[in-house]
């Protein structure tokens, strides 16, 4: 109240000396305001964004600083993980719920260091390098929330890659004390050796409720299919040995035996294969006088000959891959690396990635009992698929053995799979090596149909103002059969198509579409009327047609043409004002891997009195720059589409020495 | 005065902000941190350790590459699997007796059938599965040389209630003295359980047979040792089958209605619960989902207050107009899990919405069906629409197009189906000669491809463009010879100089099929590419056995009396390379349906049209002598053998059958035997090439013409349809009788021809 009159009995003195004045006054304040708004935004975004990330990455803390968490003795066990879990039964699909991208959101727990009441710790190696590098990549990725609430996926940062560092009993209470374990709902554990002496369980002895288990070494009994992963047992040594690729090819060796603790039964097997066979197989076995540690791990020998390993491996041909005590065998991992082919001998075994990568074309899996047959069912293979299958190893390891972060990202892939499983890597795409992906084609439509006669085709006809001879066009189309429609693309802006009174009268509909600008592409837009499949597409100066002759394009090549055509192909073609065609032949070629037909012997296709100077193909620089087109196009789609074949298609009584009459289509090759 | 007062109240409060604006930064931060976490730029990352490089491995070197070992012998270990591992528990390893199928290949695996007892009740659908396997080429009557035995009694229906239903089985089956609990047998059935939670349970105990069944629970399901098959009507065709409804690609290829269901809405018991939500997705538009409760003999008793304007909106839309006219086909659970909607969809091309929670789909060990059915949830039936409207345009084109090449690479006949449930266990068992996923998921489909010829991709016709690769340069000729040499101006020395000039032609094989032994080597004239001489042993199917002298992809086949230019070779041969699955070859003939006698006929006129290539002289690939000698049944092969005829046919059925594609003719070429002119004009004008005193040219023989006319006949019985495709070109070089200078022409000698 005070100010208000303050302000009031100050107001009259002022305003009748500066009228001016009070305007500048509230310009000045309301700059003042903004100039505040601008301070305090640029302030409040820039710096703090700074600020609130250094919170997190700055504060470097050791392992060790990890808070740590006491289990009561008395604290609750999850029970044992139930064998008939699917993910209709123990996935609770509603937080994943639907979204755009359909991609799964995991969430990481922060790493907690649990001890019994004594204080004895439930892991003895605790957090060990891999899990870690595990979670960080998973924790880099797409996949990754910081948002419990918003997550799908928990992955708690108990390691449990080892069983033997664990204490069973304490690492199962330290689960259920996860916040949201909720049964182990949506959670997913990762183990590469479980089991435990003497029997050797082949899943993690761990009780875990209804947890995903990313386990590796799965038998056939305790894998449940379509819930659990299957993945490889991580091999550090692909890490500290860089074996370069090498060609695939006949080997040194055909079979090659690396493994260490063989058992003696099956060693004997291979001895006898080795004595029938000679050189072609190696058998190696630890070197007796090395010590235990990191250089005998490095070391293979046979009758005191040393060699390296894993370099041998890639001396050989084939690898055998025994079973131990456990199923899944880190050896697996070198093999591929060195681009040998595994013979995997382990019955019941489940295959890493098995849900996904097709294991046949990448190696042989014969039952134990066989193991003395390995030498001829080897030998039975072709050298050309031995050849593939050594590529496709290698491509294994590379894409999804190679390191703890392919491991983790492709386990996640699978499980995001299931969940939107409509929108699923493909068969391709996990198990074609990229050399594969670019020389292969994968059209959508890849079935062979053949259509009916019934639906005719649409003739689409570009036109720019040539009304005369568009006319005649028209007319001599609409005498074809097959016809169904005839979409006029006017492509002038500038002038409207004649009235309607004066089109030439036909039998099938005709429809005039104009163009907002004049673009060749124009030409290959799908437009909705086109209801046929078969797309004729011609100039409007080509007027020497026989109605017999047809060249067909495909109504979805349109549509590729406009909606996917790679790179700036588009508006390159728009620029130019040329080159549509070849633009469409690259895409066609690209998408089908075959050459384009072509029909019936005319190579010419304008008539001499057309000589207009409008008619684009007549410009000068027009070949000129028609070449220069195929080699822009060949560098946007990265290789030459384009087939060079020496066939046309004729009809099958073209030019015989046969009554006209009696032939479907006399016309042809009469002009 | 109020203006300036107004002005002066706005100054205030912007300086108040101002003020709330620097003293309140914390509300600020708050919310701009709320607001960034949102925007996901500002994530809590699992932390970069600073000790991250000493921490410990999580296992040794030593630790993984000695792996403990087994106490066990692996031989003691095998053997008490298989006392545990039994039952519900059954695998390959534990529950199937390899040794019974010690030999190799189709040789090794070998299904008996029991016989089946004068007053055995078998319904239809059984009848079917039982005659495709004695039609098949495993079929043995010797349950010695058995591998695998199929049950003569009829286990397909059972459902208690059902009138199919046959009691006893139990005890009949234990009376079987083969039966050794189960071992090795293959047991068929659609229906198991009944009203109201129809379980799985078959009523009799499998013991360790395999399970070849419809609606099979993933709970239940042995993986790698059962087979889940599609739930199939008693009308489902015995062999050929309607084809796929798709003839051609729309774009846009949405239909009229995006999703659509009409069937049964259950109001109690199982699976009544999905059924029941389904009305909630119905707009009446584009999405039509319609249930009615008017099914069985009691229903009004359970009417709910739905029922009527269900039933109602129900009748307004006709099934069959809605399965052709609609993008998606919901395919929810039934009683059971699986329902004949599923196959009834994947024929329409109609894309299957699966809700079915726990459905093992048919055949899931060998098929990817992510390609081809969009697996729904039955929990988020409401997310349905949204998910089929997110659906690309590219991806309905691709998910349609598989959904016929599986209908009618497995689905589309008995004969399939029960094929391929045959073949998945041979690949069990024979494991390292068998096919991969990528041969059992692209055309033409696993049943068409033998992993005993070959289980390399690149070695068979149909994946070049998949792989990437092109087929190999080079060519082999087989020219199938019955004349005894006498002398040098025969035609056949006159073919040899013109293949073996060809710059691709690597290797001539000589296919001896006279009544004369073959003569000696300095008979032939000297070849610049290596020639081989074999014994045909006189029958017409040994030209099209698979030589394994045959060393390159591409095959010439030819007749001694051939006539043709090296140039034509050569230009056919590349024609060959851009079309590897298709025969490729000179002198057409076409097949007709002669509506008068109901029969097919086969014509040699020149007409516009053609549907077979005469293997006289054509180009194709060696695996089609494979297929022709091992996927064809010996009644076929040995109609040609007895007849000496229709060889030809038979393959150019064959190959159609496999492609769905016409064979191509290259070049004018239409005669390729010597004629005397005169013959040449009545070729055209007669139905048949009459004789005229030329009785030792078999072709020329009217007897001949007719038996062709039988065989065309015979064979699309076998075939159960007529797998021949017409087609309207021919390919020529492409300056072929242009008016252009004859020097610019690669094939100047074709315009002579």
């Amino acid at each position: 109240m005070y100010t208000s009159g303050k302000y009031s009995s100050r107001g009259p003195a002022l305003i009748p000396r500066m009228k001016t004045k009070h305007r500048i006054y509230y310009i000045i304040l309301f700059s003042v305001v903004l100039l505040g708004l601008i301070a305090t935004g640029m302030f409040q975004f820039w710096p703090h964004s700074i600020e609130s990330t250094a919170d997190w990455t700055l504060d470097r803390h050791s392992v060790h600083d990890a808070p740590l968490i006491r289990l009561p003795v008395s604290s609750p066990i999850p029970e044992r993980g139930d064998l008939s879990c699917r993910m209709h039964t123990c996935f609770d699909v509603y937080r994943c719920g639907y979204n755009p991208k359909n991609r799964i959101k995991v969430y990481i727990y922060p790493l907690q260091r649990f001890v019994d009441e004594l204080g004895v710790p439930i892991s003895s190696t605790g957090l060990s390098r891999e899990y870690n590098d595990l979670l960080s990549a998973i924790s880099d990725s797409d996949f990754y929330t910081d948002d419990v609430t918003r997550a799908c996926l928990f992955i708690p940062s108990i390691d449990v890659l080892n069983q033997n560092s664990l204490r069973i009993r304490e690492t199962a209470q330290a689960l259920a004390m996860l916040p949201r374990w909720d049964k182990g709902m949506n959670h997913l554990l990762f183990n590469m050796l479980p089991g435990g002496p003497p029997d050797y369980n082949t899943a993690l002895d761990v009780p875990r409720d209804r947890a995903l288990l990313a386990g590796g070494g799965f038998s056939t009994w305790t894998y449940r299919q379509g819930y659990d992963v299957s993945i490889p047992v991580y091999s550090p040594l692909s890490a500290d040995v860089d074996l370069a690729e090498r060609q695939p090819g006949p080997r040194r060796y055909f079979i090659l035996s690396s493994q260490t603790a063989i058992h003696r039964e099956y060693r004997a097997e291979l001895e006898r294969l080795k004595e029938e066979n000679g050189e072609a197989v190696l058998l190696l076995d630890k070197c007796s006088n090395l010590s235990q540690g990191a250089a005998s791990a490095r070391k293979r020998c046979y009758k005191g000959q040393v060699y390296d390993y894993p370099q041998i491996l890639q001396e050989s041909s084939f690898c055998v891959v025994l079973r131990g005590a456990r199923l899944g065998q880190a050896a697996l991992s070198d093999v591929l690396q060195a681009g040998c082919v595994p013979v995997i001998l382990a019955d019941s075994y489940i295959l890493p990635f098995s849900e996904v990568l097709d294991w046949k074309r990448a190696s042989v899996v014969i039952p134990e009992e066989k193991l003395s047959e390995m030498y001829t069912i080897l030998k039975s293979i072709p050298h050309r698929q031995v050849e593939e299958m050594q590529r496709q190893a290698r491509w294994f390891w590379e894409a999804y053995f190679s390191s703890m972060k392919a491991i983790g990202l492709t386990t996640l892939q699978i499980i995001n799979d299931r969940i939107y499983p409509y929108a699923a890597r493909t068969y391709e795409q996990w198990n074609h090596p990229p050399v594969v992906k670019c020389s292969s084609v994968n059209s959508p439509l890849f079935l062979p149909l053949i259509p009916p006669r019934t639906p005719g085709f649409t003739a689409v006809v570009l036109t720019y103002d040539r009304v005369e001879s568009l006319f005649r066009v028209i007319t001599e189309i609409s005498k074809v059969p097959s016809l169904a429609k005839l979409l006029v693309v006017w492509n002038n802006q500038n002038k409207s198509p004649p009235e309607e009174s004066l089109w030439p009268k036909i039998s099938v509909p005709l429809k005039v579409v104009r163009t907002k600008e004049n673009k060749l592409s124009n030409r290959f837009f799908p437009y909705d009327e086109i209801e046929t499949e078969a797309v004729l597409a011609i100039d409007d100066d080509i007027i020497m047609l026989t109605s017999d002759e047809l060249q067909f394009g495909y109504e979805y090549f349109n549509y590729l043409y406009t909606y996917k055509m790679p790179g700036d192909i588009k508006n390159w073609v728009d620029a130019h004002m040329n080159c549509e065609d070849i633009a469409m032949n690259f895409l066609v070629a690209n998408i089908t891997g075959k050459a384009p037909i072509k029909v019936t012997p005319r190579k010419k296709f304008k008539c001499p009195e057309c000589t207009a100077i409008d008619g684009l193909s007549l410009d000068q620089t027009h070949m000129v720059e028609r070449s220069e087109c195929i080699n822009k196009f060949a560098s946007v789609f990265g290789t030459m589409p384009l087939k060079v074949v020496e066939h046309r298609a004729d009809p099958v009584l073209y030019k015989d020495d046969f009554p006209e009459k009696l032939k479907s289509f006399p016309n042809i090759g009469s002009l | 005065m109020q203006a300036r007062k107004k002005y002066v109240l706005l100054g205030l409060c912007a300086c108040c902000w101002l003020v709330l604006f620097y003293l309140g930064g914390g509300i600020q931060l708050r919310l701009l941190r709320w607001l960034t976490r949102h925007r996901g730029e500002v994530l809590r990352h699992w932390p970069n350790w600073t000790d991250r490089a000493f921490l410990p491995r999580y296992a040794h070197l030593d630790e993984l590459q000695t792996d403990p070992g087994m106490a066990e012998s692996p031989r003691q270990r095998r053997q008490a699997w298989s006392a545990i591992y039994k039952d519900s528990r059954c695998r390959m390893e534990t529950c199937f007796d390899f040794s019974r199928c010690r030999r190799r290949g189709r040789e090794g695996f070998r299904v008996y059938i029991y016989p089946s007892e004068k007053n055995d009740r078998v319904s239809e659908s059984y009848r079917k599965i039982l005659t495709s396997i004695k039609e098949s080429r495993y079929y043995t009557s010797d349950p010695h040389e058995a591998c695998l035995f199929v049950l003569g009694i009829d286990t397909l229906d059972r459902d208690q209630l059902s009138g199919q239903f046959v009691p006893n089985v139990d005890e009949r089956i234990r009376g079987y003295p083969l039966w050794n609990d189960g071992r090795n047998h293959l047991i068929f059935n659609l229906y198991s359980g009944t009203w109201p939670n129809y379980t799985g349970d078959l009523g009799f105990n499998i013991g360790q047979a395999i399970l070849a069944k419809a609606s099979l629970n993933t709970e239940h399901f042995r993986p790698g040792f059962d087979v889940s098959i599609p739930l199939f009507s008693k009308d489902h065709p015995q062999k050929g089958g309607e084809r796929g409804w798709l003839v051609r690609n729309n774009v846009p290829p949405r239909r009229k209605y995006l999703l659509m269901f009409k069937g049964k809405r259950y109001l109690t018991g199982i699976g009544s619960d999905t059924r029941n939500a389904l009305h909630h997705i119905h707009n009446g538009k584009d999405i039509v989902s319609l249930t009615t409760c008017r099914h069985g003999k009691d229903w009004e008793k359970h009417k709910d207050a739905r029922c009527d304007h269900d039933n109602l909106e129900y009748e307004r839309f006709d099934y069959q107009e809605l399965l052709h006219n609609s993008t998606f086909c919901l395919v929810p659970r039934g009683r059971r899990l699986g329902s004949f909607r599923f196959l009834e969809s994947l024929q329409a091309a109609c894309i299957p919405v699966l809700l079915s929670n726990g459905w093992e789909l048919p055949f899931s060990d060998v098929i990817q069906w992510n390609q081809a059915v969009i697996e729904g949830d039955e929990r988020l039936l409401l997310q349905v629409p949204s998910t089929v409207i997110a659906v690309g345009n590219e991806s309905i084109l691709a998910l349609r197009q598989r959904t016929q090449m599986l209908w009618e690479a497995y689905f589309s006949s008995v004969d399939k189906i029960v094929l391929t449930t045959l073949e998945i266990i041979k690949d069990r068992v024979f494991s390292h000669v068998s096919r991969n996923k990528y041969m059992w998921n692209s055309l033409p489909g696993g049943l068409l491809v033998l992993p005993e010829y070959s289980t390399h991709l690149a070695h068979f016709p149909f994946y070049y463009l998949g792989l990437g690769v092109s087929p190999g340069q080079e060519f082999t000729a087989v020219i199938h010879a019955v004349s005894p040499l006498v002398s040098q101006s025969q035609p056949i020395m006159k073919l040899l100089q013109v293949v073996s000039k060809s710059k691709y032609c690597t290797q001539i094989i000589i296919l001896w099929n006279s009544e004369k032994p073959p003569p000696s080597r300095s008979k032939w004239p000297p070849m610049p590419v290596p020639l081989t001489v074999t014994d045909g042993r006189r029958k017409t199917t040994s030209r099209f056995l698979p030589h394994v002298a045959i060393e390159t992809e591409a095959v010439l086949s030819l007749d001694e009396d051939t006539v043709l230019l090296t140039s034509e070779v050569n230009f056919a041969f590349l024609v060959w390379r851009s079309f590897p699955e298709r025969i490729v070859g000179y002198p057409p003939r076409s097949h007709f349906w002669d509506p008068l006698k109901r029969a097919w006929g086969y014509t040699s006129k020149w007409t516009n049209d053609y549907s077979i290539v005469l293997t006289g002289a054509a180009f194709y690939h060696r695996y089609y002598h494979y297929l022709f000698t091992h996927y064809l049944p010996q009644s076929l092969r040995s109609l040609v053998d007895r007849t000496s005829n229709c060889e030809d046919i038979l393959m150019n059925f064959l190959v159609s059958a496999v492609t769905h594609q016409p064979p191509i003719k290259v070049t004018q070429r239409k005669q390729y035997k010597e004629l005397p002119s005169s013959q040449i004009g009545c070729l055209m004008a007669c139905p048949c090439p009459t004789s005229q005193g030329m009785k030792s040219v078999p072709w020329a023989n009217p007897e001949h013409f007719n038996q062709r006319q039988e065989c065309i006949n015979f064979f699309a019985n076998w075939f159960g349809y007529m797998p021949l495709v017409h087609s309207q070109f021919r390919l020529d070089p492409v300056l072929f009788k242009d008016q252009v200078s004859i020097h610019r022409k690669k094939y100047k000698d074709l315009e002579r021809a």
